[in-house]
């Protein structure tokens, strides 16, 4: 049952062939069973699942059940679910029991779907292999000795492996695509403001969007379209009709025009990664696409920018946790700095601490025009050239990742080379576009993702071309060995 | 674009961060590369170009003065650390 | 030497809308703690700030009311600091691009004459929650229900030249709002409170001297007092050849000084930028336009038209447009009273004012309605009653007795002017007492004017006060003089 993609689950339970109390038992089983190895959950809740599962066969009965209803979900550990741990995968945040619904989990819930757990994570979204939780690494499931991306890697995991059917990521710099890229899934980043960030942890609030992950573009589309859609909540939520994403993923790609930019097919690029996305672009070209070869010349830009705009807010937002009203609180504090600095200070992880002082250094009187001025009028560079593109092309491909899943503690000691995962990734975030990762075959046993990435609020056609692709390919239908 | 210690020290003052003695000296040089990777915005000059806050340069929508919270005061405060008749606590505060 | 001071006030003005400015709890002052503090407020992991139309919309009208360029695109900026009464570890204000730019007010001294005091800029911001350091065994309580109220910082130019401009300075705002109807200016639960920055100079010096910020004033006898004493010791720093520091003071009102404060003397750096959850606003000239329609009258303008319609005095004006409340209760005893305007500011101004504060009221809680009072000044006008009944009927109004035709008609006050029947009290009294006639009659005649008293005082007696006056008096002169 595990092999099957939400869309065939939701068949199964439509007619009836299956409840979806024995779908979200079994996907527990798996879930338990292979856990101790992977380490992609912090925490499941079955009882929990066991109720909603319940709940959905009635709805099911009554015959008011949508194609989500009963579908087992894992939410990635930044989303507040009511009730059940949200730790953000730190030590801040290990005994908070998130008192409110993020609007994902809410409209989520809503549809029906079964919160089978939450999924590990780098602390607080802050990593590019999964090695920043408090909880320890996340495997990757085609090699244990691999990380799986991050930050959303338990999610991209827990799929990969068929621990879940779907789950929610969210994605800052990269954070959804990039493991989806290294564990051979599909997974999709909205426009900014497409999704609500409501109840979801605050990392870099204008850059930070949820979004879908799955095995493939039309069950990410089937999630996207209980996801997405405006909410009062968040100002930055967009007030815009929200497409069925389903829809048009059957339409013809004849015409399409692709744009390839040159930058993103450079020295940084394994060259192996590059000959598939080639090999895929033809793919494409052999369904009626037409090729561009485009400029993004700023794209050197990005990373730097990056890590000024990012690690300013986060600096910020993650000021609220000081140990007065919730979270971590460090022991016997002698007075009131005491309570802060330790309780912060023993509560957060080294990147973390990393990024809150790159950020506090950054927005300090006098290094204000230098550093996070500077970043955003690159910031603006960058969108324009996106912009410019988007003038002759409709969407722009390019390897998701560098390189494939690199190998535990290979860049733990160097954070630049780190950032360095997210180069393709990362102006997407600064530019607000959509984009997806999906399966694009393997280098030596490990997977390789394709980004597409698309102008404001297309994302319709990212899912449609994605489909498009996984109609003329099986990369998306292989699993790792071992987790049948 | 080096950083002393010092410089960490004060940063991490700002933060709120207590830092270990011994772990400073690899804060230093971890700042310094990520500066160091930040000062490539140097490269290009930038006088004419306005900064970009946000990716789309949309309005900000207006909430109607209306009241629809109520009052949660026992759930939020039984995941407080520390709180006393309704009141969150914290070290004696001195004005 | 010869000293200059130089005032500059910050008056943080909380603005009276229902909900928070950034969350949808309530703002009511007084609920037990942290029960109006909700997820937002708390700033809970996760949380998002919405803007409040209606704070938008009462900072507008105050930038209005003062003449100042209104922004027609502001931004919300985040302030860093950490303070257990700051909920998120920032507060959301405005740096760059304030909601209001730079307006006027003019003041009225003592003397009569104006001054024209500049505010540098008005900017909207969250408030805090509140620290007690009472009842929490060496511990600190913090009470968030207050964190999120929404405040106008009004920042005035360093124009302000003594405590006397300063308070008539902060007089004028305090009127400003309520009248404005965008805060209730109660001082007492902090809805209206002022930071004062004082520096001093030698007189001549166009260069400022180094400031001192005092915080948290929040009454009109403090911020005088205060700057009073802050005045007098930077002059006492300055003559022994010091410098003064430039820091935070808070004012002890049990002292009478101030002291500088502990906690926040380092030198703070708020990392200030524009906060990533919330969107750029935007105003049209047509917003702006369409909200000025709404402006009430607004103080200036009353009092120089109270002047002109009701033949008032500049001081009687001043006074009557003290607040909204006042100004509409005048005009509505003079609309009862039949235009009695003068004879109806007296009565406010007089009986009434005394009335109220003595028992603490304020004019929208009189026991005496603007119509009754009007329709008791109308009877004093028609002569039915005398002004000495007058004050009896007041008070019987006051207790709630009904209204002054009622009480007239109940107590038989109605004035006797039946002229046929004063001529005969008149004719009796003169027979009943000679001695006085004749003293009267062989005393010159600036004396008459105090001895006619004694037998206004005897026909009073047999009317119970309520012989007209006037006509007594009338007849009197003539039957004494004329014997």
């Amino acid at each position: 049952m595990h092999q099957h993609t939400l869309t065939e689950l939701s068949q199964l339970l439509q007619s009836k062939q299956l409840s979806s109390e024995e779908m979200t038992k079994t996907y527990l089983a798996r879930a338990e069973k292979f856990n101790p190895l992977l380490n992609c959950y912090i925490s499941l809740s079955p009882e929990r699942a066991l109720q909603q599962a319940r709940a959905a066969d009635k709805r099911i009965h009554q015959g008011n059940a949508g194609p989500l209803t009963g579908i087992p979900v894992t939410h990635k550990d930044i989303y507040c679910t009511d009730g059940l741990k949200t730790s953000c995968a730190s030590k801040m945040l290990d005994n908070f029991i998130a008192p409110y619904n993020a609007t994902v989990v809410e409209k989520l819930n809503d549809a029906g779907m079964v919160t089978l757990g939450k999924s590990n994570m780098d602390e607080f979204a802050m990593g590019s292999s999964n090695e920043n939780s408090y909880y320890g690494a996340v495997l990757n499931p085609w090699d244990t000795a691999r990380v799986p991306g991050g930050s959303s890697g338990g999610s991209a995991c827990a799929i990969a492996a068929r621990l879940t059917p779907v789950a929610t990521g969210t994605d800052t710099g990269g954070s959804i695509r990039q493991p989806a890229a290294l564990c051979g899934i599909t997974g999709l980043k909205p426009t900014y403001g497409r999704v609500s960030r409501y109840g979801m942890i605050a990392y870099a609030s204008s850059l930070d969007q949820g979004g879908p992950m799955a095995q493939t573009a039309e069950d990410a589309a089937l999630l996207l379209n209980a996801m997405a859609g405006f909410d009062k909540r968040d100002s930055t939520c967009v007030e815009l009709p929200v497409d069925d994403y389903t829809a048009s993923l059957n339409n013809s790609i004849q015409g399409l025009k692709i744009g390839l930019p040159k930058q993103y097919f450079g020295d940084a690029l394994d060259s192996n990664i590059g000959d598939l996305i080639h090999t895929a672009i033809k793919q494409l070209q052999q369904s009626g696409a037409i090729i561009h070869e485009i400029e993004l010349p700023n794209t050197h830009l990005s990373i730097p920018a990056y890590y000024v705009v990012a690690p300013a807010e986060c600096s910020s937002n993650l000021s609220r946790f000081d140990g007065v009203r919730f979270g971590y609180r460090c022991e016997d504090p002698k007075d009131l700095s005491d309570l802060y600095c330790r309780s912060r200070g023993e509560g957060f992880g080294k990147e973390l601490k990393n990024r809150i002082m790159i950020g506090t250094y950054v927005l300090s009187a006098g290094y204000y025009d230098a550093y996070y001025l500077k970043a955003q009028k690159i910031r603006r560079l960058i969108r324009d050239d996106f912009q410019q593109a988007f003038k002759e092309v409709e969407v722009i491909i390019g390897p998701t990742s560098p390189t494939t899943a690199f190998k535990l503690g290979e860049r733990t000691d160097d954070p630049v080379s780190m950032y360095l995962s997210d180069i393709y990734t990362v102006s997407v975030n600064l530019a607000g576009l959509p984009a997806i990762s999906v399966p694009a075959g393997f280098v030596a046993g490990l997977p390789v993702g394709m980004q597409i990435i698309g102008n404001y609020f297309s994302e319709s056609r990212l899912l449609n071309t994605a489909y498009q692709f996984q109609q003329k390919t099986d990369w998306h239908r292989t699993l790792p060995e071992g987790y049948n | 674009m080096s950083l002393e210690k010092t410089e960490i020290e004060k940063i991490a003052w700002l933060a709120r961060l207590a830092l270990d003695e011994d772990d400073i000296p690899g804060y230093a040089r971890d700042l310094s590369n990520i500066l160091g990777l930040v000062e490539q915005m140097n490269t290009i000059k930038t006088n004419d170009i306005e900064p970009l806050a946000h990716p789309m340069e949309i309005k900000a929508r207006l909430r109607p003065d209306e009241v629809t919270e109520t009052d949660q005061r026992e759930k939020f405060q039984n995941i407080a650390p520390h709180v006393d008749n309704g009141h969150y606590l914290v070290p004696r505060v001195i004005e | 030497m010869q000293w200059e001071t130089v005032i500059g006030l910050e008056i943080h003005v909380q603005l009276s809308t229902r909900s928070k400015i950034f969350s949808a709890a309530a703002t009511a002052y007084g609920a037990e703690a942290n029960r109006q503090a909700c997820a937002v407020d708390l700033g809970l992991p996760g949380v998002l700030p919405v803007i409040n139309a209606g704070v938008i919309k009462k900072a507008v009208k105050f930038g209005l009311a003062v003449n100042a360029e209104i922004a027609e695109h502001f931004v919300f900026a985040r302030k860093n600091y950490f303070y257990p009464d700051l909920p998120k570890g920032y507060q959301i204000s405005q740096l760059e691009l304030p909601i209001v730019g730079y307006g006027q007010i003019a003041i009225r001294l003592d003397d009569g004459s104006n001054r024209i005091i500049g505010i540098t800029r008005a900017h909207l911001e969250e408030d805090a929650g509140k620290s007690l350091h009472e009842d929490f065994h060496n511990m600190t309580g913090i009470d968030l229900n207050r964190a999120g109220t929404p405040l106008l910082e009004i920042v005035s130019e360093p124009d302000l030249r003594n405590a006397q401009e300063a308070v008539a300075y902060m007089k004028k705002i305090h009127t400003l709002v309520r009248y404005l109807g965008i805060s209730d200016g109660n001082m007492q639960e902090g809805s209206f409170r002022c930071d004062a920055n004082i520096s001093i100079r030698a007189k001549g010096d166009t260069k400022l001297g180094t400031r001192a910020e005092i915080k948290n004033l929040n009454s009109f006898r403090f911020v005088e007092q205060a700057i009073l004493h802050e005045i007098d010791r930077q002059i006492d720093i300055l003559e022994s050849g010091n410098k003064v520091v430039q820091e935070t003071r808070l004012y002890d009102p049990d002292k009478n000084e101030t002291r500088a404060m502990r906690s926040k003397e380092e030198a703070n750096d708020y990392r200030y930028f524009p906060d990533p959850d919330l969107l750029p606003v935007e105003l049209s000239r047509d917003d702006i336009e369409s909200i000025r329609t709404e402006l009430p009258e607004l103080p200036d303008a009353k009092r120089q038209r109270f002047i002109k319609a009701f033949n008032l005095s500049e001081y009687d004006s001043s006074n009557l447009t003290i607040s909204r409340e006042l100004a509409d209760y005048f005009e509505a005893t003079v609309q009862a009273s039949g235009g009695e305007a003068k004879l109806s500011a007296n009565w406010i101004m007089g009986d009434l004012s005394a009335a109220l504060n003595k028992e603490n009221k304020d004019i929208t809680k009189s026991p005496v309605t603007a119509n009754a009072l009007g329709g008791m000044i109308k009877r004093i006008k028609d002569n039915t009653i005398s002004g000495k009944i007058a004050k009896q009927i007041f008070e019987d109004m006051w207790n709630g007795e009904g209204d002054a035709d009622t009480i007239i008609e109940v107590r038989g006050l109605k004035q006797v002017s039946d002229s046929g029947l004063i001529e005969k009290l008149v004719d009796e009294v003169i027979a009943a007492n000679p001695d006085q006639v004749e003293q009267f009659r062989s005393s010159p005649g600036e004396k008459q004017g105090k001895l006619i008293g004694f037998f206004v005082g005897q026909i009073m007696k047999k009317t119970q006060g309520k012989a007209n006056p006037q006509q007594v008096n009338a007849l009197l002169n003539k039957k004494l003089t004329a014997g």
